[in-house]
């Protein structure tokens, strides 16, 4: 679309921004005749260092694992790239981890994408809309007979990431400043994230209990999810799963399935 | 049926304050400071907060919020919303601008004159724009839309700039007068961009404020700012806020408040934030010239009677 008349400043200002490659804008100036480069420059600055900050302050154990002079220059690659289009910063970063994940220099840390996607789920959890948690006395009161048809409600703040590495424990280890043991980083990790009450929590899923959490979180029945978990893990413990689910705050509601 | 918390509807937030609210002096508000600032309890001031750190669906940044606003009067100052851009407003975003209004009833709403998003992308920053006639028409409708929208005056900040735009061919006075008369909108005075903005393209900024129409202000900013050099060599100031306000700066305000009296008067710290002391005693020393000079106004007022 072409701007209207005495309206193109904003296409001949903005392209440089991201690109230090193009020069000053020929429509700015600085005053009595002064060069306006390094005065510009000011504006690229503004642009680059906060969208780098925007992703350290969503990615923070992100950066403390890589340190951050790898983590910024990971970042500017991906400002540049892929700037946001929403003005709510909140919402930047969501290509990011997938962006890690190729990133030619984190090749050596396969776990990190999913670390980064942990963090992000966090930052949606944080968001989410608020919703009273389904209160464990619902399940009590239903009819043994009933169980297997039990349909849930997932709190909006509900999210279920699958790693094939130890995420959850890298993710954990690196939100703070406390020292980081070592970690195998090689046993699979499921993480749930909750914000229960208050405050978002990431916890680890037992075996079987990402393919139950899914399954329920996606609307299956009770019956049906459990039998998936089943057979993803054999030693998989219905009761303690659907307790656990519900005290961490996953559901809202549930129902008896159809009501015919 | 989920059982999804109300939100609280704008009846039950009671706007308790008067408005205008007079001569105080107000602060940023940083989550980081609530365990603070809960502690000491209600005091007399104003919060203010970028309406964009509030835009999402719940979660604990609505409860700091709505425990904040519960004893204070709140500022809901928008940082995105691009009015001095080409682009027609984004109105999604005008929806959830106008609903946290009607949610927090906030006693000051204002909005910068700047852009930040152009085609897709948002920028994250507060860019200049030309001041031309189409310009100005552009930026008059835009904030025709938000007053429509938010049903009540906005108050538009003047920027701080580093550049000039060749084709301007009016003073930023000039063009913030226009805007105010054509729109009807109040103006927030940033005094620390006012300084910055005279030294970075060589402007008196007595002869600024001489020229500004301080009538039509309902806010103060004031802020810290840091130095650069341009390319020439000279100085080029940087709107920073990451620091106290300038010697300069608080001479600046002294001036416009002895001609203006009680305006609502904020100290905003964005970057490098301390603790809440330092960000309170900063407040209290802009409240000191305010009641300095309120006093005066208040005797009037009496005579005036």
């Amino acid at each position: 679309m072409l701007p209207e008349a005495g309206l193109s400043f904003a296409a001949s200002f903005a392209p440089a921004l991201l690109d230090p490659a193009r020069s000053t804008p020929e429509v700015v100036t600085g005053p009595n005749g002064k060069a306006a480069n390094r005065r510009y420059d000011v504006y690229r600055n503004n642009v680059t260092v906060s969208l780098i900050d925007a992703l350290a302050a969503i990615y923070p154990a992100v950066q403390r694992i890589t340190g951050t002079d790898f983590f910024r220059a990971m970042a500017r690659f991906h400002v540049r790239s892929n700037p946001p289009t929403s003005p709510l910063l909140f919402e930047y970063g969501r290509d990011f981890p997938e962006f890690i994940a190729q990133y030619e220099h984190a090749q050596a840390m396969p776990w990190l994408a999913d670390v980064a996607r942990i963090e992000r789920a966090w930052l949606d959890a944080y968001h989410a809309a608020d919703a009273v948690p389904l209160s464990p006395a619902r399940l009590s009161a239903v009819r043994p007979d009933r169980l297997a048809d039990l349909v849930f409600i997932p709190h909006p703040a509900a999210r279920c990431l699958r790693s094939d590495y130890a995420a959850v424990t890298i993710f954990a280890a690196n939100r703070d400043e406390a020292p980081v043991m070592r970690i195998d980083a090689s046993t699979p990790e499921d993480a749930l994230i909750t914000r229960g009450e208050f405050d978002v929590t990431v916890r680890r899923l037992p075996p079987g209990g990402a393919v139950f959490a899914d399954g329920l979180m996606s609307g299956r029945p009770l019956g049906e999810a459990a039998a998936s978990a089943l057979e993803a893990a054999s030693e998989f413990d219905i009761a303690a799963n659907i307790a656990g689910l519900i005290e961490a705050g996953t559901f809202t509601s549930l129902s008896c399935g159809d009501p015919s | 049926m989920s059982t999804v918390i109300k939100q609280v509807p704008p009846a039950a937030m009671p706007l308790r304050f008067a408005t205008p609210i007079g001569g105080v002096a107000g602060t940023s508000f940083k989550p980081e400071h609530l365990p603070d600032i809960l502690e000491a309890g209600p005091r007399r001031g104003f919060f203010e907060v970028h309406a964009e750190n509030y835009m999402g669906a719940g979660g604990p940044p609505h409860r700091a919020l709505e425990t904040i606003r519960r004893d204070h009067p709140l500022s809901l100052h928008g940082v995105c919303m691009s009015i001095g851009g080409p682009r027609p407003l984004d109105k999604a975003h005008l929806a959830r601008f106008r609903s946290l209004v009607a949610r927090y009833q906030p006693a000051l709403v204002s909005e910068h004159l700047a852009w930040s998003t152009h085609e897709t992308s948002f920028f994250n920053d507060l860019l200049p724009l030309p001041y031309t006639e189409a310009t100005l028409a552009c930026v008059c409708d835009h904030i025709d839309q938000v007053q429509e929208a938010i049903r009540r005056p906005l108050l538009l900040e003047n920027p701080s700039t580093y550049v000039a735009f060749r084709e301007s061919s009016m003073r930023e006075t000039e063009f913030i007068r226009a805007i105010a008369e054509r729109t009807g909108c109040g103006l927030l005075l940033d005094v620390n961009n006012v300084f910055v903005s005279a030294i970075n393209h060589g402007f008196s900024a007595l002869d600024y404020l001489a020229d500004f129409p301080l009538s039509r202000v309902g806010e103060i900013h004031l802020a810290g700012h840091a130095e650069q050099t341009d390319d020439e060599g000279d100085l080029l100031l940087i709107d920073s806020h990451d620091g106290p306000v300038a010697d300069a700066v608080w001479k600046l305000y002294e001036i416009v408040i002895r001609r203006r009296s009680a305006v609502p008067t904020l100290n905003e710290w964005d970057s490098k934030i301390p603790d809440w002391p330092v960000l309170q005693a900063e407040a209290a020393a802009a409240q000191a010239i305010l009641d300095r000079h309120q006093s005066t106004a208040m005797a009037g007022d009496r005579h005036a009677a």
